[in-house]
């Protein structure tokens, strides 16, 4: 009995690390090929090499496109906390008759299909004039990313007693002052957090940025055009390099995140 | 106590409240309902313009192709809801009952890098490993096995949306399982009940919430995704989201574009309530 038990566990241990090697074998494939000399890629491999790096490092439009998704993933990042930070402010503080309506329509938009918004924003852009620029695809990644930044401050708040800021305002301070001096410090780590967070997201994003971005090529939409042409392991390389950008956001956003404070309480 | 928590609307208040309404309003739900116009609109002479007359919608639902599309895209959807809760499950289980705190901390950690990784540069892996020529038929080769043709098939689909869903999936049934009430389950096997039978009458029934939304997730990601079924499946027939690419990018067919993405939004939305009915339904 124990010894079937001991075993069945075993199995399940190696069903997991099958299905981590089946989420982890795409990303690692890439970063191997990126450093490969065949055309096209495959087993036995070829020898190492630095060539796709050269090539997308002497390619205009690689940096063009790098230049566009550094603008729009920081734009979306600040724009997108500033709205998820007031958002989980108010869920925090305030109650109010359609809160539920106000939360829904707060948190919905990465319930709804990419697709689907990108033709939406595509009409509606050209509709009110603003289409085919470079910050349509900031208003766009806004109303996805706005959620998860306010996910992850409203968790930090949560920390927060809610007597601190009566305390505050008990010693003089207006509803303004406490704000600055004790909410915004103590959400701090999670607004860094945040922040690295939605840029990751903006900066991977495609559908949206590919229907909404007219000319204006970023990284992502870039990958899509190369792959709706030919095999080319330039897209390893790109994909290396993106990896990595969001690797280290994520990083981070998680050292902040998991930043351990004392709960501060009176 | 909650002192001046419940006064009424002031400026302060009102500026944390408004920016998401009107973002949300403006960026979101206008566009979402401008789509629902946009399907009564016409085109005349490649230029749209604003009708109200239903021939975007006879045209669509009159078509044999687009229903073909309709089913095809439901039916892929399916088997990827069923396959990524079935093969998530075990995992989900191991991480929450079978290993320590620290591990399942750091598991849940790997399984969020993929989110932040370049859905389109995994797939083209994919592509690369399963082409007919590719790392898998290679390694087949060595033994005296294959090839075999996993592009363009039904499989290449599936595992596209395996790995778009699976961490995702993964993720939410563990966090259900650990939720629940380990009294229940050392009653279950005090009580004489094997291991299947605690997971068939215990477990399953108290994660049930999860596990769902995990299921609709899923369901949602792999029937709004074109990536998958376009670069892995081959996309013949194409599936709804290829149809919304094709008909914007190509024809300036814009209100029929749109039609297809109201039916999508309309399946989705009578999914997402009938399976949280379901969830919380009670016995």
């Amino acid at each position: 009995m124990k010894n079937t038990g001991r075993l069945l566990t075993v199995i399940l241990i190696g069903y997991l690390v099958f299905i981590f090697i089946f989420i982890f074998t795409p990303i690692i494939t890439s970063i191997i090929f990126s450093f490969n000399s065949d055309r096209f890629p495959t087993i036995p491999l070829g020898s190492f090499t630095l060539k796709w790096y050269e090539l997308i490092y002497n390619d205009p439009d690689v940096w063009e496109a790098a230049k566009n998704s550094l603008i729009v993933s920081v734009s979306v990042g600040i724009l997108s906390t500033i709205i998820g930070f007031c958002t989980a402010y108010t869920d925090f503080r305030y109650e109010f008759r359609f809160k539920n309506m106000y939360l829904a329509l707060a948190l919905l938009p990465p319930t709804v299909p990419l697709i689907i918004l990108a033709l939406a924003m595509l009409a509606w852009f050209s509709k009110i004039g603003v289409s085919g620029q470079l910050w349509t695809i900031v208003l766009a990644h806004t109303v996805l990313c706005a959620p998860f930044a306010m996910a992850v401050i409203r968790l930090r708040l949560q920390q927060m007693d809610a007597d601190l800021e009566s305390a505050a305002w008990n010693l003089g301070a207006s509803e303004w002052l406490a704000m600055k001096e004790v909410v915004i410090p103590f959400a701090l780590p999670s607004i860094v957090s945040a922040m690295c967070l939605t840029m990751a997201v903006s900066f991977d994003e495609f559908a949206v940025a590919w229907f909404v971005s007219g000319l204006n090529k970023t990284i992502p939409v870039m990958i899509l055009e190369i792959l709706q042409g030919n095999i080319d392991p330039q897209i390893n390389a790109i994909g290396t390099f993106v990896f990595f950008t969001s690797m280290t956001l994520v990083i981070i956003a998680q050292l902040f995140f998991t930043f351990r404070s004392p709960k501060a309480t009176l | 106590m909650k002192t001046g928590a419940q006064k009424g609307l002031d400026g302060y208040a009102l500026t944390w409240r408004l920016p998401v309404i009107f973002w949300q309003l403006f960026f979101f739900v206008g566009p979402l309902l401008f789509t629902i116009a946009m399907t009564f609109f016409l085109v005349k002479n490649y230029r749209m313009t604003e009708a109200f007359e239903m021939k975007n919608w006879v045209k669509m639902m009159g078509k044999g192709y687009f229903w073909d599309s309709y089913f095809l895209t439901v039916g892929l959807a399916s088997l990827s809801t069923v396959t990524a809760t079935c093969l998530a499950f075990p995992a989900a289980y191991t991480l929450a009952f079978k290993v320590s705190d620290n591990a399942r901390r750091w598991a849940v950690f790997f399984l969020i890098i993929p989110f932040f990784t370049s859905y389109l540069v995994r797939t083209f892996s994919w592509y690369v490993i399963l082409a007919e020529s590719g790392v898998i038929n290679n390694m087949l080769s060595w033994i005296g096995f294959g090839p075999y043709t996993m592009l363009n098939t039904k499989f290449g689909t599936m595992v596209g949306y395996m790995t778009l869903t699976l961490p995702l999936v993964v993720i939410l049934q563990t966090l259900s399982l650990a939720n629940v009430d380990r009294r229940l389950i050392e009653a279950a096997q005090n009580l004489g009940a094997n291991g299947i039978w605690t997971i068939v009458k215990v477990i399953i029934p108290s994660a049930k919430v999860g596990l769902i939304i995990g299921a609709v997730f899923c369901f949602i990601l792999s029937f709004g995704d074109f990536v998958a079924p376009y670069y892995l499946g081959g996309s013949k027939p194409p599936t709804l989201p290829i149809m919304i690419i094709d008909t914007t990018k190509s024809g300036q067919q814009w209100p029929r574009a749109a039609v297809v993405a109201v039916v999508m939004m309309v399946t989705l939305m009578v999914v997402a309530f009938a399976s949280i009915k379901f969830a919380y339904r009670k016995k």
